[in-house]
């Protein structure tokens, strides 16, 4: 294994081992608490432009499934066609691997995709230098290639018109009814779970405009980067907003993208929410649940205008987890209630939407 | 949010330690009550447990030393009046009472409401059926069993399953009376036994070779539910979860296992209506995703202190605050003091459970593991890689390994018996295969343990061959080094490899090692553990060290070697007091060491300094984060010890509360020139160096039973031509793993040695004369500068020859010469001044009449300091700590003879979990925990205490002919074989106060004989070995016309020990109670004919 450098931003740097794809990469490094899901996390298109580092030390225990693809396009166990993280950084590689699922080592997958991994890091002492520094850029440096240097840059770019899909794709067709699901840098397990309560899911790209379309109920997926620069899809939806009181339902930077709609404003935090244990509090109920999240930005909540009210609120540092307007079926989630990877608890936000569309008439409000 | 109608709150503690159910409810009950007192309620205890934390002063507002029974339970609640019990916090034995209270309505008459999970969920999940018809209700798959109520139902389902099968006791502890049959003849022999411990037994089939997985799942009133960690154990199902290796998180599951049995646990306790903690064991598939629920408790446990002390999520406190009414959302993280307490933790290294066993003390005992527990303790490791945590934690349990390798070699004819076959030598013979070139998959098949586990213990064998490889230290480079640190290799395990440790000194290879180690800039750096993953940072230090933590560089030399990074800063300012702490669990010191260590921290901390303590035991309260200012959860060996001191670079370290472990470290640290507080290391050495020690009493004119060491037969037999029958024979440990005994002829001398020993130059064997009918007396005391401030004398009422640690203790001492008390003072004196005491000690004496003999003395606290430290209400340890500390002290007012009542100490025994095991007390310590009960006269505290260690008055339901009233007792059966001459002698009046009391009397043989020639009525009963005679004793006992047995050993000829031991196992295995000292027989005897239960004055320990 070649000996490789991890440098960050404000200089700090810690050496390990490469055990992927050897080529030197740059990224946004951005720390993970979640104890299992490297595969999910890796293929999650929300990782796009950063470098995953993984809390938990020892990965790779279990291998990595098969990348098979299901009759209606859905890889079976990942959530998007590729890696979208640019590298993986890890304390403590698991070479061997034991899984009655496995088909081959995580090593393999990443040289396969061409994605670079590293091992030895004190990956504990890095997530302390994010949460105080705050995210920041960083390189992984090949010790033997002090020269090749890679150049990245995160801030400024639109994420999502990169991992978007490019044309409209229709899933289930012929459903009862229609869903149009934005694709910002959907994970398939969103695509699931509509599919799976019997509606034909419209996907179409992140910037497509859908007011002419004829559908039941609107999805905003997860995207990668920074909800700002999506003015495009925002306007759409601000468009639809006007002639449609037709159900909205959103995740991540769905979330984002509605809060912008309404008007609201979004900011960046200091080292996001990456894990599997987010707590978050329904507003003015005693029900809470434990969520899975993935996101670097976050709404403002003091900026919602008065139609609207916060959803959900975060139980550690009372960020925005969600919002919904007062009167009309739209509420979104700033977390990820299709799971995939992390607690399932959420679920029930996919079958809430869907009973929207099913009976719109009879909707006055959310009783969970 | 609380409930505000509840002022008083009674908490049932769960008695004695005992396999199944040890430290672990000290730790859950200690938090609960703290949970508590933070609300202002008042808080009840009941826990005979006298050498627990949860029992000390400021714990609980009133303290009952009473058993846990209904009982005695209902007559505090007339007492006490609370408004509300929890029942969750200890163990088994206060479910069960809990239970029993709610059907017979004790709990409704007195209107108290049970906290926490309602009575009906627990039932819901301690009855077999119910349970799965519950499960049903949510289609929950379960392992289907068949609830018999007779041999013959048992049988025709374990037909109808297909064999393999396993049985289990309905309502039973930890597995008790529980197994696998691979045909009916075994399942026969099961049976019977499961259905002395319980009406039910239940029938399942067998899912060996499935994986065991854990949830720990909390639930609040309003229904949010969170699992705050899972646990996956290293070996498959079969083995007792208590009895398996444990990690955590779980290691070789993926997101969709780990989350799809998540979601189906919070839908079970969701379902059966949980309000606090509960655990839910499952069985996996390692083919699929197909699982069953193997059971659920619903309470806390022993996997969720380790879920706890694993997460630093202290689930009892918690679990105690959501029984008062909270929500989850109203409590807050209580490490990082910011965050919601409504989270799952994320952990950022990996920690290992592993057991310890002690069955080399038993003889006969069948050392194969399965589905009930044997272990009496465990230790939990962490670390950053697998390697590191397991390799730790082999050498925290204490039985010499160094590590997964490096160890003697194990000698074993048949590998792959012994790999189908687990042991308590389990790991090490996987390692042992792995040697002999096994390939992972062939280990795989033979033990069906994942061969994840197996390739990481592969990598551990591999470097170790590396570093063999290299042949010399100067050839290990810093690459070779750092690895070998990382998987957790100690210094001396890398001496060991390269062989240094054969050329030179074991301690100077070692040291080397380290020199080396340092100059290639390699060493552990400290982490905490902060329940986040370093998301948010953490208010506490719980601590860890890791060689997985390399720390940074700075840029502008990338290439230099990185700077350690540590995640807490150090003062130097040497306010550091270091604690040692106890280790893991096991016969002979267990949670009274950890009461001392705790003490020590208290007084430490209220004098100002920093209180630091190390200790690795996840049962215990000393490994509280809140406990003390740093914990480090980490080894007790040297080295490590060395690494926090450095680290630390403390004002001293407390050697004395932590047993013999720390004790045991104190010359090499003298070495190193680390400041010990209290007696020097010295004086401990020249009290634990047999030479020195016997030296030191004879200038000192102090006597003591004569010994030899001893290195051939011819030796052996010269000594004993000198001083005459009957010997203590005391073998070499290391070598034979075998006990200690005491011989009375040439015969059983031989035999012995035969069985026991390798007598050689190197390993001698001491022999000492043993003292027949001699008094035992125990001195605890606490001196400074060699001056005794203060102490405490107790008497074994058993004659010497059981253990003290399985002696019945009374204290203030009842029936000693004042002359006795003189000489044991003057004595006690001379030794203190002549080793310059300063903390807390302990002198065995035997008294022949007057004459004092000295067995032993400790420089440290003993296993009695709890004890007296609570009947006399003098905290010896807080005394001696403050001595240590250099405090000035005053000498208590306090005397042991002015005290108008009398403390017992009895102890509990755990032969039930010992299938086999000969259930007889000898020199060698049998007994797995302790009760302590005060009372106003001498049989108050004894009839307590032996209840509380599972004795019962031998009273049974009047037959239905008599015409009594349901629910009326009479005196039962008992059955006696009373031994030799002497002790025959001493049960005489025993017998009669049972005949005048109305009990029938059994007896075999001889003692048959003694008895009628007394003129006591008895029935002659026969020994297995007088075939063909009715009636048989054994016969008598599965009849249960028996219902209290005593049996005194005769001797050691092999007659009498097969006959005596079918009889003592009978009555374990049949349940029913056994003594087998007469003295002891006939001080029980004499309190229950002379005081009913109802006499006994209802008192809590601040009113005696």
């Amino acid at each position: 294994m070649k000996n490789v450098t991890l440098l960050l931003e404000d200089g700090t740097a810690f050496h390990g081992k490469s055990f992927g794809y050897e080529k030197p990469v740059a990224g946004e490094v951005v720390f993970n608490t979640a104890m299992m899901g490297y595969p999910e996390s890796l293929t999650d298109p929300s990782y796009a432009g950063q470098m995953m580092v993984l809390t938990y030390p020892l990965v790779g225990n279990y291998g990595v499934p098969p990348f098979s693809i299901e009759e209606n396009g859905i890889a079976t166990f990942m959530e998007s066609e590729k890696i979208h993280a640019e590298a993986i950084i890890v304390s403590d590689y698991s070479t061997d691997y034991s899984h009655w699922n496995a088909q081959e080592s995580l090593a393999d997958w990443l040289k396969r995709e061409q994605v670079p991994g590293i091992t030895g890091i004190d990956t504990r002492q890095l997530t302390k230098v994010l949460r105080e520094h705050g995210v920041m850029m960083g390189k992984i440096l090949f010790d033997d290639e002090p020269d090749n240097i890679p150049v990245a840059q995160y801030e400024g770019v639109n994420w999502v018109a990169r991992v978007s899909c490019k044309e409209v794709i229709r899933y289930n067709e012929g459903a009862p009814k229609k869903v149009v699901l934005v694709d910002c840098g959907v994970k398939n397990n969103i695509i699931r779970c509509l599919i799976r309560r019997g509606v034909e899911v419209i996907r179409v790209p992140w910037n497509y405009d859908y007011t002419q379309l004829a559908f039941d109920g609107l999805f905003l997926a997860n995207g990668p980067g920074d909800p700002d620069m999506c003015e495009e899809a925002v306007e759409i939806l601000r468009k639809h907003m006007k002639q449609s009181k037709k159900p909205i339902c959103g995740i991540c930077m769905g979330n984002q993208l509605l809060a912008k709609a309404a008007g609201a404003t979004i900011y960046k935090l200091k080292y996001g929410h990456r894990s599997h244990n987010q707590p978050v509090q329904q507003v003015g109920t005693q029900r809470c649940f434990i969520t899975s999240q993935n996101h670097g930005y976050a709404v403002d909540s003091k900026t919602l205008p008065a139609d609207w009210e916060p959803f959900f609120i975060n139980m550690n540092d009372g960020s925005n987890e969600g919002i919904r307007h007062k009167q009309h079926p739209w509420f979104s989630a700033q977390f990820h209630p299709e799971a995939a990877s992390g607690p399932v608890d959420t679920e029930f936000l996919f079958d809430d939407f869907v009973k929207l569309l099913l009976r719109l008439k009879d909707y006055d409000g959310f009783k969970y | 949010m609380m409930d505000s109608n509840i002022k008083k709150v009674l908490l049932l503690g769960s008695g004695a330690l005992k396999i199944g159910e040890a430290g672990e409810f000290d730790y859950s009950g200690s938090q609960a009550l703290k949970a508590l007192k933070e609300e202002g309620i008042e808080t009840v205890l009941i826990n005979p447990n006298i050498a627990t934390v949860q029992t000390s002063e400021g714990v609980a507002d009133k303290i009952y030393f009473l058993p846990v029974t209904p009982f005695f339970v209902e007559k505090v609640i007339q007492k006490e009046k609370p408004q509300g019990i929890l029942l969750a916090f200890g163990g088994q034995t206060a479910l069960n009472c809990g239970v029993q209270l709610y059907q017979q309505k004790i709990l409704e008459k007195y209107n108290v409401q049970v906290l926490g999970t309602p009575v009906q969920a627990i039932i819901d999940t301690e009855d077999r059926e119910l349970f799965v018809e519950k499960l049903d209700e949510i289609d929950v798959k379960t392992i289907k069993s068949h609830a018999c109520e007779t041999i013959d139902e048992a049988r025709r389902a374990a037909s109808d399953l297909g064999y393999p099968v396993i049985i289990r006791a309905a309502y039973a502890l930890g597995g008790l009376g529980s197994g696998f049959c691979d045909n009916e003849e075994e399942l026969n022999k099961l049976a019977e036994k499961a259905f002395s411990f319980s009406p039910q037994v239940l029938v399942e089939k067998s899912l060996k070779g499935w994986k065991e997985i854990e949830y720990e799942v909390v639930r609040d009133r309003f229904d949010n539910c969170i699992t705050v960690c899972n646990m996956e154990n290293f070996d498959p199902l079969g083995i007792h979860t208590g009895e398996s290796i444990v990690v955590a998180p779980s290691q070789t599951l993926t997101n969709s296992e780990y989350h799809k049995l998540r979601a189906l646990a919070i839908k079970i306790i969701r379902h059966i209506g949980i309000v606090g903690e509960c655990n839910v064991q499952y069985a996996f598939d390692p083919e699929s995703e197909d699982y069953r629920v193997i059971e659920v408790n619903a309470r806390l446990s022993r996997s969720s202190a380790l879920a706890s002390k694993a997460t630093g999520y202290p689930l009892a406190f918690v679990a105690a605050k959501l029984g008062l009414g909270y929500g989850l959302f109203d409590l807050k993280n209580s490490v990082t003091k910011t965050t919601s307490a409504f989270f799952e933790p994320a952990l950022d290294y990996v920690v290992c459970k592993i057991p310890r066993w002690d069955l080399g003390k038993f003889r006969g005992v069948d050392r194969e593991l399965g589905s009930s527990m044997k272990s009496v303790g465990e230790v939990m490791a962490i670390g950053r890689t697998f390697e590191e945590a397991i390799q730790k934690g082999l050498r925290m349990i204490g039985q010499g390994l160094h590590g997964f390798v490096g160890n003697h070699e194990l000698e074993i004819d048949d590998v792959d018996a012994a790999l189908k076959a687990p042991t308590d030598k389990r790991v090490l013979v996987v390692e042992k295969a792995l040697h002999s070139g096994y390939t992972i998959d062939q280990i795989h098949d033979l033990t069906k343990i994942d061969k994840w586990f197996l390739q990481k213990l592969q990598n551990i064998l591999n470097t170790y061959t590396e570093l063999q490889q290299r042949g010399a230290i100067q050839h290990v480079d810093a690459d070779l080094m750092r690895r070998a640190k990382v998987q957790g290799f100690t210094d001396f395990q890398i001496a060991r490899a390269v062989g240094l440790e054969s050329l030179i000194d074991a301690e100077i290879a070692t040291k080397l090692v380290r020199e080396l180690r340092k100059q290639m800039g390699i060493l552990p750096s400290v982490k905490q553990i902060d329940t986040l993953a370093a998301e948010y940072p953490a208010q506490t230090n719980y601590l860890y060290l890791t060689y997985q933590g390399s720390g940074t560089v700075c840029s502008d030399s990338v290439a230099a070697s990185p700077t350690l990074a540590h995640d807490i800063a150090y003062e130097n300012d040497r306010r550091s007091i270091i604690v040692l702490g106890s280790g893991a669990y096991r016969i002979g010191s267990s949670v009274e060491f950890d009461w001392c260590g705790v003490q020590a921290l208290n007084t430490i901390r209220k004098n100002g300094y920093r209180s630091v303590m190390i200790n690795y035991n996840p049962e215990t309260v000393s490994t509280d984060y809140d406990m003390c200012d740093r914990l480090y959860f980490d080894e007790l060996t040297f080295e490590r010890v060395m690494d926090i001191i450095e680290l630390e670079n403390p004002h001293g370290v407390i050697v004395s509360t932590g047993g013999q472990i720390p004790n045991n470290l104190a010359m090499r640290l003298d070495s190193e020139r680390v400041p010990i507080l209290g007696t020097s290391a010295k004086s401990i050495d020249n009290a634990e160096d047999r030479d020195k020690f016997s030296a030191m009493l004879d200038r000192i004119g102090v006597d003591q039973p004569a010994w030899a060491a001893l290195t051939s037969m011819d030796d052996i037999n010269q000594f004993i031509d000198k001083v005459g029958f009957p010997v203590l024979v005391r073998p070499s440990y290391v070598l034979s793993g075998a006990a200690m005994n005491v011989c009375s002829n040439q015969e059983e001398l031989e035999r012995f040695l035969q069985l026991a020993a390798n007598i050689s130059k190197k390993h001698p064997v001491v022999v000492s004369k043993f003292h027949e009918h001699n008094k035992e007396i125990e001195m605890d005391a606490v001196a400074k500068d060699g001056e005794i401030i203060a102490y405490a004398i107790s008497e074994h009422i058993e004659f010497a020859g059981v253990h003290s640690g399985d002696a019945t203790i009374q204290f203030p001492p009842q029936k000693i010469y004042v002359e006795t008390v003189r000489q044991i003072k003057k004595v006690s004196k001379k030794i203190a001044k002549e080793l310059n005491i300063s903390g807390p000690f302990n002198i065995q004496f035997l008294a022949e009449q007057n004459h004092l003999r000295v067995i032993e003395c400790n420089l440290r606290a003993s296993r009695s300091f709890p004890f007296v430290s609570k009947v006399l209400k003098l905290n010896l340890i807080e005394l001696a700590t403050k001595i240590m500390l250099g405090l000035p002290v005053e000498r208590p007012e306090k005397n042991l003879f002015d005290l108008d009542y009398v403390g017992i100490k009895a102890s509990q025994f755990s032969f039930n979990r010992l299938q086999k095991a000969d259930p007889v007390l000898g020199v060698d310590m049998a007994s797995t925990g302790e009760v302590g009960c005060i009372g106003d006269d001498t049989s108050s505290a004894l009839l307590c205490a032996m209840l509380s260690v599972g004795h019962r008055i031998p009273l049974r339901p009047a037959p239905a002919s008599s015409g009594s009233a349901a629910g009326t007792l009479v005196p039962g059966g008992i059955l006696l074989s009373t031994g030799p001459g002497k002790q025959k002698a001493d049960m005489l009046r025993a017998a009669q106060q049972l005949v005048e009391h109305g009990y029938h009397l059994y007896a075999t043989g001889g003692t048959s004989r003694y008895l009628a020639e007394n003129g006591i009525p008895n029935t002659l009963v026969h020994w297995p070995s007088e075939e063909g005679q009715q009636p048989q004793a054994l016969d008598l006992l599965h009849s249960h016309d028996i219902d209290m047995v005593v049996n005194v050993p005769k001797n050691l000829s092999v007659g009498e020990l097969t006959n005596g031991y079918k009889i003592r196992r009978a009555a374990i295995d049949l349940n029913i109670p056994l003594i087998t000292n007469s003295r002891l027989a006939s001080a029980f005897i004499d309190a229950f004919c002379t005081k009913s239960l109802d006499d006994i004055e209802i008192k809590a320990w601040s009113e005696f």
